[in-house]
């Protein structure tokens, strides 16, 4: 029973979200709603479990002083704190001029950001080393890859001013990257479209049963 | 009555006939004035009122849940570039016993519109439209004019729901098609049919993955994105998780599985306890391998980071939907020297993966990576029909390019597909 009856609600949901795609006459039309607010709401009740997961593994870090339990002590720390101060509030914590407002925009938002500002030295280490003509691929890519950026700046068809209209390095980067490049992109797509129905069909019928825990 | 007095009254008659005379010629002459003045005003409504619209028809919506009427109409004749009108208001009114109820705007569109969509109504109950063309401008005053002119009523209507959409057709056909191939190769090879797989690079590094991780002594982190359990890359990487659990546990390896979603956090934990059980080590499952981080992207980028950094894991799987935290989370761990294997269908983020790991599973090969892993027949005969259906459709894109390319027939209209 532990494994037919996540099977059994696994393809009455998977098939009813095909049939209301074709179906528009209720009670079809409405399933898909239907089943998204108890998606929601299941999900909003899993949020406890994952809140009272992530302090039960850092207490336990902290009680047991495991390496690097310091962090875990920030996070417990940081979670009351935000939360108390939240609760303090009371119903427009959110609003403007509070202090989870202030928080949120002077500490949480900052980090986001460092976070994300990251990103550029990554993409810049990461562009070193896939552009390194090893093989002829690499070489290609080296190449469109020249011609996209310059061509994305506005040195690019300053550099080739003697080129006429319709011929500078700006119609070269659109082009490689409207013809070849979302050709690939699609072909990418028509794949996972297939992966994606595929991998559904064998949910549905319970033949991949790896995400319950598998057995037969 | 004597002669005095019928003097008198002689005098008095005819002072009131009088009387009544200039009354009269006055009220006619006032008259006469009114009447100019409308004769004045009809002139001018005349020349600003556009013609009406014409042709009203009204049908139910197709294709629909109901609840929703087409009107459409002939453009009123004063509908054209510096016309009369200005825009067209739609009048409906519900049809009761026959008898036509009061009418009340449902709605306007502007001039040149042909048609408007009345997705206000109840089922099953009649209701007949009109048409107003306006002409509305403000004159000289700054004062808001408006004239117009009234079509006829159409004739009645009512909406109801429908049994099929039938602009989905093609996408039907092409489900049923792509269903019943891999239902066929299924059957094929729970017969014992032997299917020929091509190889994925990724998953073949899979046991080498693992097998470097136990030799090193060092941990396998498995990052399942930032996808919940609705989205169908997490599921297939539940499906990855379930095998790649199963190998660290044959290989009484540490599996550390963080997690940026609840949902994922709970089908994870199931996942890879089956995984263990399975391969015969349930007392190696600790409940704090999978374990939720936080919902938000950067923080959960850093706390993985973090972790990577300190840990310096062997071995690193990213199996999901990812956004700008793939290059994040694959730079950090290419610098610590980990084995790196990644997979999602964000065409975005491939290009990161594939500059920043060891082998990416591309699209595709990320909802066919469980089957291929597993080895087991019938999940095998799935990956034959997916790819019977990919020749399908390479067929039709060959098709298409000719017939296209020479303007024979309007082939790519058989694929397009309205949402």
């Amino acid at each position: 029973m532990r494994r037919e009856v996540p099977l059994f609600i696994t393809a009455i949901v998977g098939i009813s979200f095909v049939i209301q795609y074709f179906i528009p006459h209720p009670p079809f039309s409405n399933l898909s709603d239907w089943f998204s607010d108890w998606f929601s709401i299941i999900q909003a009740c899993a949020i406890v479990l994952g809140a009272l997961n992530l302090m039960k593994i850092s207490f336990l870090k902290v009680k047991d002083k495991k390496p690097d339990w310091g962090y875990a002590a920030v996070i417990i720390v940081s979670f009351l704190f935000i939360t108390i101060i939240g609760l303090s509030e009371g119903e427009g914590f959110r609003l403007p001029g509070t202090k989870f407002d202030w928080i949120y925009n002077f500490i949480f938002i900052p980090l986001s950001a460092t976070m994300f500002s990251i990103l550029a030295f990554f993409v810049a280490s990461a562009s070193y080393r896939a552009f390194r003509a090893r093989n002829f691929e690499a070489t290609l890519l080296l190449i469109a890859a020249f011609f996209v950026m310059l061509g994305r700046v506005p040195i690019g068809d300053l550099l080739v001013w003697f080129m006429p209209e319709g011929y500078q390095l700006s119609n070269l980067a659109s082009w490689v990257m409207n013809v070849p490049q979302a050709a690939g992109q699609r072909a990418i797509m028509i794949g996972i479209g297939l992966g994606v129905v595929s991998t559904s069909l064998r949910v549905i019928l319970g033949i991949e049963r790896s995400h319950i825990g598998g057995g037969e | 009555m004597g002669l005095k007095q019928l003097r008198i009254f002689k005098y008095f008659s005819f002072i009131i006939f009088s009387l009544i005379i200039i009354n009269s010629t006055f009220v006619i002459a006032q008259d006469g004035a009114d009447s100019t003045a409308l004769e004045v005003v009809d002139s001018l409504t005349l020349e600003l009122q556009p013609q009406p619209a014409t042709n009203i028809t009204a049908k139910d919506t197709p294709n629909d849940e109901g609840g929703s009427i087409i009107v459409s109409w002939n453009l009123s004749a004063d509908d054209y570039a510096g016309g009369k009108v200005t825009q067209y208001k739609v009048f409906r009114a519900m049809l009761t016993d026959g008898k036509v109820g009061e009418f009340e705007q449902v709605g306007e569109n502007t001039a040149g519109a042909e048609s408007f969509q009345d997705g206000n109504v109840d089922n099953d109950f009649q209701y007949v439209y009109k048409v107003q063309a306006i002409n509305s401008f403000y004159d000289e005053n700054a004062e808001l004019k408006e004239f117009f002119s009234e079509s006829k009523i159409s004739k009645p209507v009512s909406s109801s729901p429908q049994w099929f959409k039938m602009y989905t057709i093609n996408t039907l056909i092409g489900v049923v098609l792509l269903c019943f191939f891999i239902i066929f190769y299924i059957n094929q090879a729970s017969k014992g049919k032997k299917l020929f797989i091509r190889k994925l690079a990724g998953m073949e590094a899979v046991h080498e993955a693992v097998g470097r991780a136990t030799e090193m002594g060092r941990k396998i982190f498995y990052v399942s994105g930032l996808g919940d359990m609705d989205n169908m890359q997490t599921i297939a990487s539940m499906t990855i998780l379930g095998r790649v659990s199963e190998l660290a546990a044959e290989y009484d390896t540490y599996l550390d599985v963080p997690v940026c979603r609840s949902l994922v956090m709970v089908t994870a934990k199931e996942v890879v306890k089956g995984a263990y059980s399975k391969a015969g080590r349930p007392d190696s499952f600790q409940e704090d391998q999978v374990h939720y981080v936080t919902d938000d992207q950067f923080g959960y980028a850093a706390a993985v980071d973090g972790m990577f950094v300190r840990e310096k894991p062997a071995t690193i799987f990213f199996m999901g939907q990812f956004f700008a935290e793939s290059l994040i989370l694959a730079e950090t761990g290419n610098s610590i020297g980990a084995i790196q294997i990644a997979g999602t269908a964000m065409p975005s983020q491939l290009p990161f993966f594939v500059a920043a790991c060891d082998y990416t599973l591309i699209g595709e090969e990320l909802f066919a990576a469980s089957s291929y892993l597993s080895k087991e027949p019938k999940l095998l005969g799935s990956l034959k029909g997916q790819d019977i259906g990919k020749g399908v459709i390479l067929v039709a894109l060959i098709i298409g390019v000719i017939l296209e390319t020479f303007n024979i027939w309007n082939f790519s209209s058989l694929f397009s597909v309205i949402d």
